[in-house]
């Protein structure tokens, strides 16, 4: 007599130290193999886009850094950009440059927790620990420019919020230092590590055609050769005048995507020091009086300067009618603002292109034919981060 | 094609009656086309050796609830061979169905489930069009115009029913919309907007 077997449904998650949040991934599996995946998002939408829609550009920024928490000013970066461009600012340079170096400083901040989780996913506790005491400095740089360590509303269109504050830019230096040593032992705890090795080479390989039909972007279409960056191809702020190389995959296998990620933390330290070297003093955002508030000098002074400035934060500034796409290099991918400004002081619609996304959609084609015990491993190399897949 | 106002040649005098409008704005290329020639369209750009739009970027809607033509739906494409953005777009009517991209890019699927979700536009031959962002059972269309702010209903633990609940939204002081209307001028370039403006009134 036959036994009839029937596939089991596994329910990964919605809490799950694996999930990297509250993904609830639906998984049929036949014996230890996956056949198919469905992950049900929106555990943590909170609309951001409707509310967007409903707050000045100003007090539109802070839900940036609510999306992909882990580097949240490169997210305020892209939305600067794309307000810049409609109003036809310029941005002083000093404050690009510490725009850049801010959003280096994110890179490297998202890169250590994703490598290092990925490595607690597949059973090494060691990374996380010495990679989160370097993140813990990382945000106390965050915190002494923009006074938070991690939701930091500092970038503003123009500019950014204030000036560094005194000694900041040598203890950053002083970081650069120091920092490449920690990624040589996380790198001597790892990338020759044989159990590592085992759990990560050959797991959830991507071709080129299919990082194309996918929409990936960031690591998960370098790892798999294509040498795409914005930072290089279309560059925005001062991108053009650093020297920075682009490392990239061969395999598109999850090992192939750490190794990037080690590769872009050792480029982002270069780009830090660069962008250290060529600060000069000066003013850090733009000196348009009808997007920049006054001084507080000035509104102590001056009855104008205090009008002025209660209207830029009651009614905001007006942006002219507009539709326009930027995006940047954040450091999961191509994280991009489409924005319809129709001359008011709000946005009329402001979507928010996420790479994981797009990285989570896959998850069906990349682990089917996988064993369980794989679904750690290729969801911690998808860096996915639910601020902003779920927005 | 490297060079924007020779791509955007290329694309007219190919699809020529099928782009309604064409303009090259902030280094990118916006399009606009027929809702019915949105597949043939797409496939062009995808595939012509002098396009190369090989990646869907993102799927989106603007809505414009005055208009009859309420939704501006919006795709955004990348060419990594050339370096270049285009921007594709057509309106339609509150309730008409719309060609899914998802045969030509497998990407569009959660993308088109996203537009399903958040405006209620329904995509022909959409393998799996559910819900995505939203809760299970959720009723309406967050990201229209017309869908209030606070949103129709909250959940809570209810202690005496001993299980999660759905009421409607119950709020201590309502939502409030301040009117900056004021004499200020606002900045030069946008004067003409606010002139017609102050005529409503």
């Amino acid at each position: 007599m036959t036994k009839k077997i029937k596939n089991l449904n596994l329910n990964f998650g919605p809490q799950h130290p694996a999930a990297h949040g509250v993904l609830r991934l639906i998984l049929e599996l036949d014996g230890e193999v996956v056949e198919k995946a469905d992950p049900h998002i929106g555990l943590l939408h909170r609309g951001t886009e409707k509310l967007i829609e409903n707050k000045t550009y100003m007090q539109a920024v802070p839900y940036f850094d609510r999306l992909d928490y882990v580097a949240p000013m490169n997210q305020e970066h892209a939305f600067a950009l794309a307000i810049e461009k409609i109003l036809e600012i310029e941005v002083p340079i000093r404050a690009q440059f510490i725009r850049v170096m801010f959003c280096e400083i994110g890179r490297i901040l998202s890169h250590i927790l994703n490598v290092t989780t990925q490595a607690l996913d597949v059973g090494a506790l060691t990374p996380s620990l010495w990679g989160f005491e370097e993140r813990e400095t990382l945000m106390t740089f965050y915190e002494r420019a923009s006074g938070s360590r991690l939701h930091a509303n500092y970038f503003r269109a123009g500019g950014v919020h204030q000036d560094l504050p005194a000694g900041l830019e040598e203890d950053i230096a002083n970081f650069c230092e120091t920092f490449p040593k920690v990624i040589n032992d996380l790198e001597n705890l790892l990338t020759d590590n044989r159990i590592f090795k085992q759990r990560n080479v050959d797991i959830g390989i991507v071709t080129k055609q299919d990082a194309l039909d996918y929409s990936f972007s960031g690591v998960m279409i370098r790892g798999s050769g294509v040498p795409w960056d914005l930072r290089k191809s279309q560059p925005y702020d001062c991108y053009e005048q650093l020297d920075f190389k682009i490392p990239v995959g061969k395999n598109g296998d999850c090992y192939d995507r750490y190794l990037c990620r080690i590769e872009e933390m050792k480029e982002s330290v270069s780009i830090i020091k660069q962008c250290l070297s060529k600060m000069e003093k000066g003013i850090v955002k733009s000196l348009d009086g009808k997007i920049t508030p006054p001084s507080k000098k000035e509104i102590k002074q001056s009855m104008e300067a205090l009008i002025h400035h209660f209207k830029l934060f009651t009614e905001g500034y007006r942006v002219p009618k507009d539709e326009i796409y930027t995006a940047v290099e954040a450091p999961k991918g191509e994280f991009g603002v489409y924005l319809v400004s129709d001359g008011s002081s709000k946005p009329y619609k402001c979507k928010i292109r996420a790479p994981g996304f797009s990285h989570l959609q896959s998850m069906d084609y990349l682990i089917k034919g996988h064993m369980l015990a794989d679904v750690p491993a290729v969801l911690g190399s998808l860096d996915i981060v639910f601020g902003e897949v779920d927005r | 094609m490297q060079n924007l106002p020779d791509l955007e040649k290329k694309i007219n005098s190919e699809l020529t009656t099928k782009i309604k409008n064409s303009e090259i704005k902030h280094n990118q290329i916006y399009i606009e086309i027929d809702k019915d020639n949105l597949i043939d369209v797409t496939l062009f750009l995808k595939t012509n050796k002098d396009t190369k739009f090989r990646q869907l970027i993102d799927i989106t809607v603007v809505d414009y609830p005055e208009e009859i033509q309420r939704f501006k739906i919006v795709y955004l494409f990348l060419s990594h061979e050339f370096n270049q953005r285009l921007i594709l777009s057509y309106y339609v009517n509150e309730n008409e169905v719309i060609e899914s991209l998802t045969s030509i890019f497998p990407s569009a699927n959660w993308m088109e489930r996203e537009v399903f979700d958040m405006y209620g536009v329904n995509f022909k031959d959409h393998p799996d069009l559910r819900r995505i962002l939203t809760d299970y059972g959720f009723e309406g269309h967050p990201l229209r115009k017309d869908f209030p702010l606070t949103g129709h209903s909250e959940v809570r633990y209810s202690e005496d029913k001993k299980k999660v609940v759905k009421e409607p939204v119950k709020l201590e002081q309502n939502y409030r919309n301040f009117d900056y209307e004021s004499p200020w001028d606002g900045t030069k370039y946008i004067k003409t907007q606010t002139d017609t403006n102050d005529k409503k009134d």
